[in-house]
């Protein structure tokens, strides 16, 4: 069902994880993805390996859930780790017969970009698993406010980013409901050719665009009838407000960052 | 007689897995007669939705069976989809899947997928129209330039065309005007008594359950609590208030002429009834 798909979706939960700060959570993703790119040996990938396998044992996110949000990007993966086997050049060859020759390069190339695949979407997914969709925006703002300066609009993103993050679950929910409907009067999307499956998109295509169009309307009504007039003057009730605990995570994000750097030049 | 339609011991989990998971059927056993007009109550959250997505094969049961003239809905893929077609099922606010360019080619979208000839498809869309009462101006109209109430018909119409054996409506007056509703109803009864088709309408108002179905079924809490004819289940107020239900209107006041000492019959549910059952006493001792 299209429910169980856990994009950007939200679990509420009351860990240290789910405590921090946005900003602190964003900037650690984000050192977390610098650090990935930097890693190039075994040792490093474990060490950052175990970093997430900690976080998500923290987040109390099941790991079977985790897992799903690989799915979609399954064949990217696969597609990149083949690509990174059979086409890296190397000494030490492995197997070689007719025009393919596997490396072991090849292989532990191949097996560090699935890695690194799969541990970047597994860190970031963490964030939107961990992160209401309000204070995701709301650190983002902070973080980008230097931007305004030089006349980005940074509210009028994040509210559009709030926005966008919050009816993903309600036009999944409207999706299901439209693809019950149409299924109910014997529309079939699982048989015939691509066009065919094409065209038996339609009947769900075009209520899911009136519907997105006149839920817009709405809110946009009930906005303004609540004076909102965008970014200018307006103050937030709940300011963002670092405690310990981000002082805390810093620091191992931090540590994290320099043990990866140290093991690069080491060459480990 | 094996029922049109049935469940035994039906279970439904909704996101089992996650932190979201929900037990929306816990062992719902409910059949469905052919011909008759049935009305499923509950509260929201009760899981009326949930089920009457199982009895159109919409929803897999976690646990349970489905029955459909006694055979399992789900014992192949082509009896899966014939079921669909013969149970036909108007969901909650019906009118946001419109979607063709007239409303012709919408009400047709269900026959059309039946696999119908033309003609068979435009004598039934036709038929569908009239017993909802739209206008043959108004087929020609693009459904998004109709009124509310006539895109509810519309959508209506849509399932009607298919002409099922069991004709399912999810609240199907929810947002209608008291005379929209009135005649919404009413178009119902007599498409059910033309077709002989078995209505089963879900509905949280207890004067629509009344003055319609011959057979209440009341869910709360993911099961079956209460079932029967409407006087034998309106008996029971104190109970269907416990299930955060409530009788008729009318029935509320006999209940009160009762306790302030009337001796009055309390087995009423519709206004006809309550007028007979008054003129009866009058005719005995003066009040």
């Amino acid at each position: 069902m299209l429910k169980d798909i856990t994009l950007g979706q939200y679990f509420p939960g009351d860990t240290a994880l789910h405590r921090l700060d946005p900003r602190t959570k964003t900037i650690l993703v984000i050192v977390y993805i610098v650090a990935l790119f930097l890693a190039v040996s075994y040792v490093s990938y474990a060490v950052l390996l175990a970093a997430l396998a900690a976080a998500i044992a923290v987040s109390k996110v099941r790991p079977k859930v985790l897992l799903k949000s690989l799915k979609p990007i399954l064949i990217l993966m696969v597609l990149t780790a083949v690509l990174n086997l059979f086409y890296t050049r190397g000494t030490d060859v492995l197997v070689s017969f007719w025009i393919i020759t596997i490396t072991r390069e090849g292989l532990e190339n191949a097996v560090f970009m699935l890695l690194r695949i799969a541990m970047l979407i597994l860190g970031t997914f963490l964030l939107t698993y961990t992160t209401s969709p309000i204070s995701l925006t709301d650190g983002l703002e902070r973080l980008l406010r230097p931007l305004k300066k030089i006349r980005v609009p940074v509210h009028e993103l994040s509210m559009m980013m709030c926005i966008a993050l919050r009816f993903i679950p309600t036009l999944l929910e409207e999706t299901d409901k439209i693809i019950s409907a149409q299924k109910a009067r014997g529309a079939d999307f699982e048989t015939g050719n691509l066009i065919r499956r094409a065209k038996a998109l339609i009947p769900i295509l075009v209520p899911l665009f009136i519907s997105s169009f006149r839920r817009a309307d709405e809110l946009a009504t009930a906005m303004e009838c609540r004076c909102y007039h965008g970014g200018e003057g307006r103050t937030k009730m709940k300011e963002l407000r670092y405690a310990r605990a981000d002082a805390i995570a810093f620091a191992l994000g931090g540590a994290l960052l320099a043990v990866t750097i140290v093991l690069r030049t080491m060459g480990l | 007689m094996t029922p049109i339609l049935e469940t035994k011991n039906l279970h439904h989990v909704y996101s089992d897995g996650t932190p979201f998971r929900h037990e929306a059927l816990k062992g719902v056993d409910f059949a469905v007669q052919r011909g008759e007009f049935l009305a499923l109550i509950g509260h929201t959250g009760s899981g009326k939705s949930t089920l009457v997505q199982h009895l159109n094969a919409l929803l897999k049961p976690t646990d349970g069976q489905v029955l459909f003239d006694g055979k399992d809905i789900w014992s192949d893929k082509a009896f899966t989809r014939a079921v669909r077609f013969r149970v036909g099922l108007v969901f909650q606010y019906p009118e946001y899947q419109l979607f063709e360019e007239t409303v012709f080619a919408d009400i047709a979208f269900g026959p059309k997928n039946m696999g119908l000839d033309r003609d068979e498809i435009d004598a039934r869309v036709r038929r569908a129209a009239e017993f909802v009462g739209l206008s043959e101006k108004a087929l020609r109209k693009s459904p998004f330039d109709l009124s509310g109430g006539n895109r509810r018909r519309a959508a209506i119409a849509g399932v009607i065309a298919m002409e099922p054996d069991v004709l399912i409506l999810d609240e199907p007056t929810a947002g209608l005007d008291p005379y929209g509703s009135e005649q919404l109803l009413e178009n119902l009864r007599r498409w059910q008594a033309a077709q002989n088709s078995a209505v089963v309408m879900v509905t949280h108002s207890m004067e629509e359950a009344a003055a319609c179905a011959s057979r209440l079924v009341v869910m709360a809490d993911g099961a079956v609590k209460m079932q029967g004819e409407p006087k034998a289940v309106f008996a029971h107020a104190a109970e269907l208030e416990r299930l955060g239900l409530d009788v008729p209107q009318i029935t509320k006041v006999f209940l009160r002429l009762r306790e302030l000492g009337m001796d009055v019959d309390t087995s009423v549910f519709t206004v006809e009834q309550a007028k007979a059952a008054l003129l009866k006493r009058g005719e005995g001792a003066p009040c």
